[in-house]
């Protein structure tokens, strides 16, 4: 941030979205009356499941594709993995490293095709990315569904369909839950902190800031800011957004895998349906833009989200006596900072366009006269 | 020598036929027709196929319509249908509180739902006027925002018909409201034909027919041509003293309360109004019909709205009965959403913008 001319004007428009979030939190809090122990402890604990899956999506950002709603492709590429190996029962550490190492080849692949449609999709990445979303999951439906049993042999009864093929709507993954978090965990005045987890986290920012120092990381920031002036410094640009993507969906999938380990089971048709849109908006509701995001953006962004999320129900079930309200409440929020953080975006980019094109008449003028 | 040209005149022929059908087209109607062929030999009848599929048009199809104007405008496709649902939802529901019944409630809620389309259509295109570039995903998160919003004003706005609320509570209105009693097949059972097993319901058709007709001869009046260019060519059209904005506007407009009423041919067909989360996905099957008909991002004529929803809902009918009857698995799911999503990727990806 710019610290020499500091204007609390500039501050408040330019971090409305998240003050906003404090100011309905600050509101919330008290209503649904959770003690802070309680909200701490929450807190924490999404903290350490969800911010994986958020960093994911800060590299396509970076390199100018916007929000990869395509995510979720690497969250199906996770559940596949954890379908496989709970289906080997393999349990514990061993299960969810393996299951990471497995979910590689297929994120590698679904990320590769998605980064491949998208340089066809140039301009609207975002639309495309989002309807990949959904044709993957039909692919997904079709594999997990109608394949597994058949084609991929699944040995264990307890997570097939009882017709014989297909997999159950809920695989437990009870022994494995939260075996990342209990690990190293300690407990401060009742308030449990995965460590490792949060190490894990931590590794992962630390890399991601390498990373943009690395020529890669490099090429794509030129790639994010002008693709053709990154292609006449010989940047191979189709190259650097596949792997931008790629890299994405890989993360993604290790991120589900973190996702699921604490939460313990997996609901093999919706886990992943939502997981984009939350991701985003968590991202969106920390100060992030669809050109821009930070680290600090994901992390304040899940703290406030997901303490909206916990206290929103409850308090709207105190003040219209209706729980549902409270519930409907949160969805229509992440919605609707899409909605804003999206047309904030355009509008932005618009006013930009226009302003270079009266810079453009008036040089064109200047030179008239000269 | 000319028994070449002529033969790689065919050819060409033939090529240029694909390519301006499009291949993903030639499948879905080459996969359609051969599960018309196979219905008769797993042992499901023709005559009720075919009476399904021409049901499922007619409630869709005014749907479809919707995309129309928008589409010729440059807004792209309408990902943001589900406000114009909304619309159409406000005057089903409004016209029942209200105590119309029959026909009459079919009517009063075209006429109810008119002045929220307008306005909710209105603030929706100008929103889209300050984004434009970026319409299609600002428009789906519009429709999402407007749904969610939708649910909490459903369970909230003082509505007392015991026909909608909840039993127990006495308020809030049901996720499912049956229209049995106000115009249920109000216009399928106008005019209904019936051969053998073969059920035309000619009122709905009669009742698309009429819309298509009226948004082709829009299109050829002077606002329609100005549509046009407007969205094959802005400079252009700014360069003829078109009000660029303003007739936007009106596509958005125009889209939005061909949703409204299109929901509502829906609900007469399909017997149920329909609340809360359900008009969420009602865009994307819509959008993927008027794509498979061969209408691309940025032009669409009535042809493809007529073509795209019956190959569309034909493969939606059809899949199930068939697919069942074949191998006993049921994977018209699967199908549809591969199909559909895919239609739209293909479209997606097709360099077919004008430039802006």
């Amino acid at each position: 941030m710019n610290k020499k001319k500091f204007s609390l004007g500039e501050f408040l428009r330019g971090n409305s979205v998240p003050i906003m979030f404090i100011l309905i939190c600050a509101f919330c809090i008290p209503i649904s009356g959770f003690s802070p122990t309680y909200l701490l402890n929450e807190i924490i604990t999404r903290l350490g499941r969800n911010a994986f899956l958020i960093l994911s999506l800060l590299i396509p950002i970076m390199a100018g594709m916007g929000l990869n709603f395509g995510m979720t492709l690497g969250a199906m590429a996770g559940e596949i993995a954890l379908i496989l190996v709970s289906d080997w029962q393999i349990w514990g550490i061993p299960g969810v490293v393996l299951a990471m190492i497995i979910s590689i080849p297929f994120s590698v692949a679904l990320g590769l095709l998605c980064g491949k449609i998208l340089n066809m999709a140039k301009g609207r990445e975002m639309v495309t990315s989002y309807i990949i979303s959904y044709f993957i999951n039909g692919v997904y439906q079709l594999v997990v569904l109608y394949m597994m049993g058949p084609i991929i042999p699944i040995a264990h009864s307890s997570i097939k369909l009882p017709r014989g093929y297909g997999i159950r709507n809920t695989v437990s993954l009870l022994n494995m839950r939260q075996c990342l978090d209990d690990l190293l965990a300690i407990r401060v005045s009742g308030v449990k902190i995965p460590v490792l987890t949060l190490i894990i986290i931590a590794l992962m920012c630390l890399a991601i800031v390498w990373f943009r120092k690395t020529k890669l990381g490099q090429d794509m920031r030129a790639v994010g800011q002008d693709m053709d002036v990154a292609r006449d410094a010989g940047i191979q640009v189709e190259r650097t957004r596949i792997i931008s993507i790629v890299i994405s969906t890989v993360l993604a999938g290790f991120g589900m895998i973190i996702y699921l380990q604490n939460m313990g089971n997996l609901s093999t048709y919706s886990s992943h349906s939502q997981i984009g849109m939350f991701c985003i908006a968590a991202l969106l509701v920390g100060g992030a833009s669809v050109d821009k995001a930070s680290i600090g953006n994901v992390f304040l962004g899940v703290i406030l989200f997901h303490l909206m999320f916990i206290v929103a129900p409850s308090a709207g079930a105190k003040i219209t006596g209706d729980s549902m309200i409270g519930e409907y409440f949160r969805v229509f929020v992440s919605y609707g900072v899409i909605t804003v953080a999206l047309v904030m975006y355009e509008t932005k980019k618009r006013r930009a366009k226009q302003s270079l094109g009266r810079q453009l008449e008036e040089d064109q003028r200047k030179g008239e006269k000269a | 020598m000319s028994e070449s040209v002529k033969r790689s005149g065919v050819q060409g022929k033939l090529r240029s036929f694909v390519q301006s059908f499009g291949l993903p087209r030639l499948i879905i109607a080459g996969f359609l027709l051969l599960l018309f062929i196979a219905a008769p030999m797993v042992g499901s009848d023709l005559g009720v196929q075919l009476t399904n599929t021409i049901n499922r048009f007619s409630w869709n199809a005014i749907l479809v319509l919707a995309m129309v104007p928008m589409v010729h405008s440059g807004c792209g496709l309408n990902f943001g249908l589900p406000l114009g649902i909304i619309s159409g939802l406000l005057g089903a529901t409004l016209s029942m509180e209200f105590g119309f019944s029959g026909p009459m409630s079919f009517v009063m809620a075209i006429v109810i739902s008119t002045p929220f389309a307008i306005l909710l259509g209105g603030g929706y295109g100008w929103l889209l006027n300050r984004i434009k570039g970026g319409e299609m995903m600002i428009a789906t998160y519009v429709g999402f925002s407007s749904v969610s919003f939708m649910c909490m004003m459903w369970l909230l706005l003082p509505y007392h018909s015991p026909n909608m609320v909840w039993g127990l509570a006495g308020k809030g209105l049901r996720t499912t409201i049956s229209v049995e009693g106000y115009y249920d097949k109000v216009l399928s059972s106008f005019l209904q034909i019936q051969i053998g097993t073969l059920v035309i319901p000619t009122g709905a058709l009669l009742f698309f027919a009429l819309l298509a007709f009226a948004m082709w001869a829009f299109l050829l009046t002077k606002t329609g041509t100005a549509m046009t260019a407007v969205g094959s060519n802005p400079t252009f059209a700014r360069a003829a003293g078109i009000d660029i904005d303003r007739i936007r506007m009106l596509s958005v407009v125009m889209s939005t309360w061909l949703a409204a009423v299109g929901i509502l041919v829906y609900e007469q067909g399909f017997g149920f109004v329909q609340l809360y989360m359900a008009p969420f996905n009602m865009a994307l099957p819509a959008v993927s019909a008027i794509l498979i008909g061969g209408a691309t991002v940025n032009k669409a004529t009535i042809m493809n709205v007529i073509i795209g929803t019956f190959l569309f809902q034909g493969i939606v009918t059809m899949t199930p009965t068939v697919m069942n009857n074949m191998i006993h698995m049921d994977m018209s799911e699967v199908i549809r959403i591969i199909v559909s999503n895919g239609m739209i990727l293909y479209a997606l990806t097709r360099k077919s913008e004008a430039s802006r």
